[in-house]
């Protein structure tokens, strides 16, 4: 069965002075309708990258490689003009940071609509339409739309941005760290509006370093670390019990479970070892982690774990 | 003990006076934790920029071991001001972009005229305080953009703990990071506590960080008085704190002092 989103072996190179910075090593997940993949990683693993990477929203020293196909339609191969035709419409982005991904220095109303005429809407579409999507996350169109950023709450602004990417009916909605700085009362009202994406049928693949927030929206979860997905699988058995070393050593520095942190830190990703990225710090290292980078390795569950302890399954 | 009595802040705003601390009173003795929590815009910025006297509040007192706080800002003497350090949400914004990230650790110090006169001594110094917080060597050569999120706060708890403060004042220092940078962040800071008594207020949306590492949470909305002329109770963290003290066992490995 082909899945709505395809990503294949996607990799993600950066040129800079100091050499390549390696972001993303052959990623590979699928995300289908109606489903939620979460991505969760500490900034720097790659995880933003990836969600840019779906979007080609990427710099110009960059290096990709891989595949990424969207209803069989492969996107790293678009002349700008047709991925303009993706962007927004078939595939929406769901900014971190809605304040400061809003032009501070226009007013609500006018952004809105260039966003739903962007998607091909006429200013009637866009009005109606958009009347009706803040309606839904509560907020109404007139009031916003002689307002300016800064004159909103955290919330309404989340809700703003929210409804830009939805305006389009994406058949597929990124949201990159959608959580990042909010307060408790503000998580669950992002957790709420998530679940409410996803319940309309799009795909939802959702970036974050919020464990909690991971563990509430369920779904499938791929754990990167060091620009590599070393952990893919349902979050219900992440949370249960991850497979690889990594993850679990992450749940253990949760405050509520021991609060530990992992000694040392990632690799650079100018210079990732020519084996296991994590082999370092994990406490159940052995010979071989030292000498390859292990594959994804199929454990119970429908789990894959990047760990040589699953080899020999 | 750092103490703020009845502390009122309000700003300017195009609807008028918008009110952001009201008579909040806070105690934290040193070698203690306190956690303050609180809805965003409930005015806990707002009150850890004031006990740690970079803003004045409109009414109210700060008290630091015994030295009542009467002017604010940079008017303040830098002996009242190196005895409460902050550190902030967002490490990026914290320094400044053109120094390197060594540079930025040391530079409150060398701003103060006391940071070691020989060049020896500022790197073993520097070098001590990047193996506390756990950076490595090669990390303090590079500019803030060449170094993760992590890093960097990591560098900010650095710059905070070499001016060897009383008190840190901690305004969400982990709520941009994975949990695991946000549990060594919070050893480096327990080992210090070990070693001497340091007070610490944790701000944080996080309840349930608050309530597993502080000895005592408060929420600013209890902190303020309510009615007029009502005073908050003040909080006192005691217990567990003291039962840390006890517990503190000198150790001949723990890693020596610098300075």
């Amino acid at each position: 069965m082909t899945e709505l989103l395809e990503v294949e072996e996607l990799s993600v190179g950066f040129r800079t002075r100091r050499g390549v910075v390696q972001a993303l090593s052959q990623a590979s997940v699928t995300v289908g309708r109606g489903r939620l993949l979460l991505v969760v990683g500490e900034s720097g693993s790659g995880t933003t990258v990836l969600a840019h990477a779906l979007l080609r929203l990427l710099p110009r020293n960059v290096n990709v490689s891989g595949s990424v196909r969207l209803g069989g339609q492969e996107l790293l191969d678009l002349s700008p003009a047709e991925l303009r035709r993706v962007r927004g419409r078939r595939m929406a982005l769901i900014p971190q940071s809605p304040a400061s991904s809003l032009n501070p220095v226009r007013r609500l109303g006018g952004q809105l609509l260039e966003a739903a005429q962007a998607r091909g809407l006429s200013e009637q579409q866009s009005r109606t339409r958009l009347r009706e999507l803040l309606g839904e996350l509560g907020l109404d169109l007139a009031f916003v739309s002689g307002r300016y950023v800064h004159q909103l709450s955290g919330g309404m602004q989340q809700r703003i941005v929210n409804a830009m990417a939805l305006v389009g009916e994406p058949e597929i909605v990124i949201a990159d760290e959608p959580t990042s700085g909010l307060d408790a009362e503000l998580v669950d009202t992002t957790a709420t509006q998530l679940r409410e994406i996803s319940a309309r049928g799009a795909a939802l693949l959702v970036i974050t370093h919020d464990l909690r927030l991971a563990e509430r929206l369920g779904g499938r979860l791929a754990l990167l670390y060091a620009s590599r997905i070393v952990e893919v699988g349902p979050t219900a058995a992440f949370f249960a019990a991850p497979a690889h070393p990594y993850g679990r050593e992450l749940l253990r520095a949760l405050p509520e479970r021991e609060g530990k942190s992992i000694p040392g830190m990632a690799p650079e990703l100018t210079a990732l070892p020519g084996h296991c990225a994590f082999a370092d710090r994990c406490p159940d290292r052995f010979d071989r982690c030292t000498e390859s980078v292990p594959d994804l390795y199929p454990v119970p569950d429908g789990v894959l774990a990047r760990c040589f302890a699953h080899a020999e399954r | 003990m750092l103490s703020a009595e009845a502390i009122t802040k309000s700003f300017r705003a195009s609807s008028g006076r918008v009110v952001a601390v009201q008579r909040a009173s806070l105690a934290l003795e040193s070698g203690a934790r306190l956690g303050l929590v609180g809805p965003s815009g409930s005015g806990k910025s707002t009150l850890a920029q004031i006990v740690a006297m970079l803003l004045a509040p409109d009414s109210g007192s700060v008290t630091i071991d015994g030295d009542r706080v009467r002017v604010w800002g940079v008017r303040c003497s830098r002996e009242l001001r190196h005895r409460v350090q902050l550190i902030f949400q967002a490490p990026r914004v914290a320094v400044d972009p053109r120094l390197r990230v060594g540079e930025a650790i040391l530079e409150p110090l060398a701003a103060s005229g006391i940071a070691p006169a020989g060049a020896a001594e500022r790197v073993a110094l520097l070098e001590s305080w990047a193996a506390r917080v756990g950076l490595t060597r090669d990390l303090l050569e590079r500019f803030p953009h060449e170094v993760s999120e992590g890093q960097l706060q990591r560098a900010c708890l650095a710059r905070a703990l070499a001016l060897r403060p009383r008190y840190l004042v901690c305004d969400e220092l982990s709520s941009m990071l994975d949990v695991s940078t946000q549990a060594a962040l919070l050893e480096t800071i327990a080992a210090i506590q070990d070693e001497r008594e340091l007070g610490v207020l944790l701000i944080t949306h996080d309840r349930v960080l608050a309530d597993t590492w502080c000895d005592e949470v408060a929420d600013i909305r209890e902190l303020s008085a309510r009615d007029q002329g009502e005073e908050a109770v003040a909080m006192r963290p005691r217990d567990r704190a003291a039962r840390r003290l006890r517990e503190r066992t000198p150790s001949s490995d723990a890693a020596p002092e610098p300075f």
